[in-house]
């Protein structure tokens, strides 16, 4: 991530912004990816997460802009914008939709990437199956890679409280891994308890 | 099981960029369009339409145009099928509210002098002085000049409906006189017969049953059948016969300032 980006925003905010964009638009998709569970619907989320940054980084003083940790501010407006969709219902009516196209994107190519996308797809199943509360902070620190002061910012709940919610995420994703072992019937790793 | 789960992360698509960047107005965007005498280059930002221009280098059109607004403008296949369509009523002549003209760059006289030149009639053109005074700035003919000389969006703001107060059709930023003739032409202007009847000394038309008068290219003048015609060198000239001034075209006195 850019080091300047906040003093670069600060002091000529049109020519800087473009640069933020770039840095950030892989982060703010994901998180929007794993709100909506549909590209398209993604990338509608992510833009208007990130024209609303804009509108306010238009705003805000000089001073404001510089401080500002930016990636945890950019993923609270995709939260709480992506909560409000969801809450508007927007989102159920696409399933059949997500469906389709996930089955389109993952169609098996050579076998090595088929089979990391076969990885990658199981992973976020897992992710998706847990609660919200720790599939998300999960998804933000490890897929993401928030760090936690920027988690704590994004999902605006303290420092502490956001590293369990991700400890005990990681914990229910161990756990049902241990299951999936055992419904497959596979041996048990010794002391894997 | 955190490298696994590092490896789930999605890119964003290419087009999401373009996107935010149009969104938000950092980047404006532009296509070509078919205009009145050839295809024409029109940009436009959150704001409105910014630049016309008649087709002819891209790579020129959008080097001129950051060096002009300070945006990056991108080509686009088509514009957004609303404005596409206000702007090709708007060039047939035909009434409508937008498209969205996005002057924000002028003086407040520039956009005063653009946006009384938006009200010409289609195959009609007015006196540069015409629109000095109805701006109430009679003595400004010089400036009219410049500020439509400087019309960053002709065709749309249809700046080559202004004329010289002694019937010439005057300069044209969009090509030069022919051009200026020739969209007019496309309207249905005479402007041959309207520069030989300049120079016979006449401004106005009148018919000696309204007696009413007009500019030569009002559509009430060319309603006049020839037997009713009368023809006057000055408002003044009007006047003293006893005839009032057309309310749609609203003729006036040449100002002796006139261009």
């Amino acid at each position: 991530m850019c080091a300047d980006c906040p003093a670069r925003l600060a002091d000529d905010l049109d020519a800087a912004f473009p640069e933020f964009l770039a840095h950030h638009q892989d982060l703010a998709y994901g998180v929007a990816m794993r709100m909506t569970r549909h590209p398209a619907d993604a990338e509608d989320l992510a833009q208007e997460a990130f024209i609303r940054a804009y509108r306010a980084l238009l705003g805000y003083e000089p001073q404001r802009r510089r401080e500002l940790h930016a990636r945890g501010w950019l993923i609270a407006i995709v939260a709480n914008l992506g909560r409000n969709r969801a809450r508007r219902g927007r989102t159920a009516e696409t399933d059949l939709d997500s469906i389709a196209s996930l089955t389109l994107d993952e169609r098996p190519g050579p076998e090595g990437i088929a089979a990391g996308r076969e990885a990658a797809r199981d992973w976020r199943a897992r992710l998706d199956a847990l609660p919200p509360r720790y599939g998300h902070a999960v998804a933000l620190r490890h897929v993401s890679g928030l760090s936690y002061p920027e988690l704590a910012e994004a999902l605006g709940r303290p420092v502490n409280t956001v590293k369990s919610d991700v400890h005990r995420g990681l914990r229910m994703l161990r756990a049902g891994l241990l299951e999936e072992a055992v419904d497959a019937g596979l041996p048990r790793k010794a002391g894997a308890r | 099981m955190v490298r696994a789960l590092r490896s789930t992360a999605v890119p964003a698509p290419v087009s999401l960029a373009d996107r935010v960047l149009a969104g938000v107005g950092v980047v404006h965007t532009w296509a070509e369009i078919e205009g009145p005498i050839g295809p024409l280059y029109v940009a436009w930002g959150t704001g409105g339409i910014t630049a016309v221009e008649r087709a002819g280098d891209p790579d020129g059109f959008e080097t001129a145009y950051g060096l002009r607004h300070g945006r990056t403008v991108r080509r686009v296949p088509a514009m957004p099928p609303r404005m596409a369509d206000q702007v090709a009523r708007r060039l047939r002549g035909e009434r409508t509210s937008g498209p969205a003209v996005d002057l924000g760059r002028l003086t407040a006289f520039e956009q005063a002098v653009l946006r009384k030149t938006m009200e010409i009639p289609y195959g009609e053109v007015r006196p540069y002085a015409w629109v000095a005074r109805e701006i109430e700035r009679p003595r400004a003919v010089r400036a009219v000049g410049s500020a439509l000389a400087g019309n960053p969006v002709p065709f749309v703001i249809p700046c080559h409906r202004v004329v010289r107060t002694d019937g010439h059709i005057g300069e044209y930023g969009a090509g030069g006189p022919e051009a200026k003739s020739e969209v007019l032409g496309v309207e249905g202007v005479d402007t041959v017969a309207l520069e030989r009847l300049a120079a016979t000394g006449t401004r106005f038309t009148g018919s000696d049953t309204t007696r009413i008068y007009c500019f030569p290219s009002c559509r009430h003048a060319r309603r006049i059948t020839p037997v009713h015609e009368v023809r006057f060198h000055t408002a003044q000239e009007a006047r003293t016969a006893g005839y009032h001034p057309c309310r749609v075209c609203r003729p006036l006195e040449a100002s002796p300032f006139a261009a």
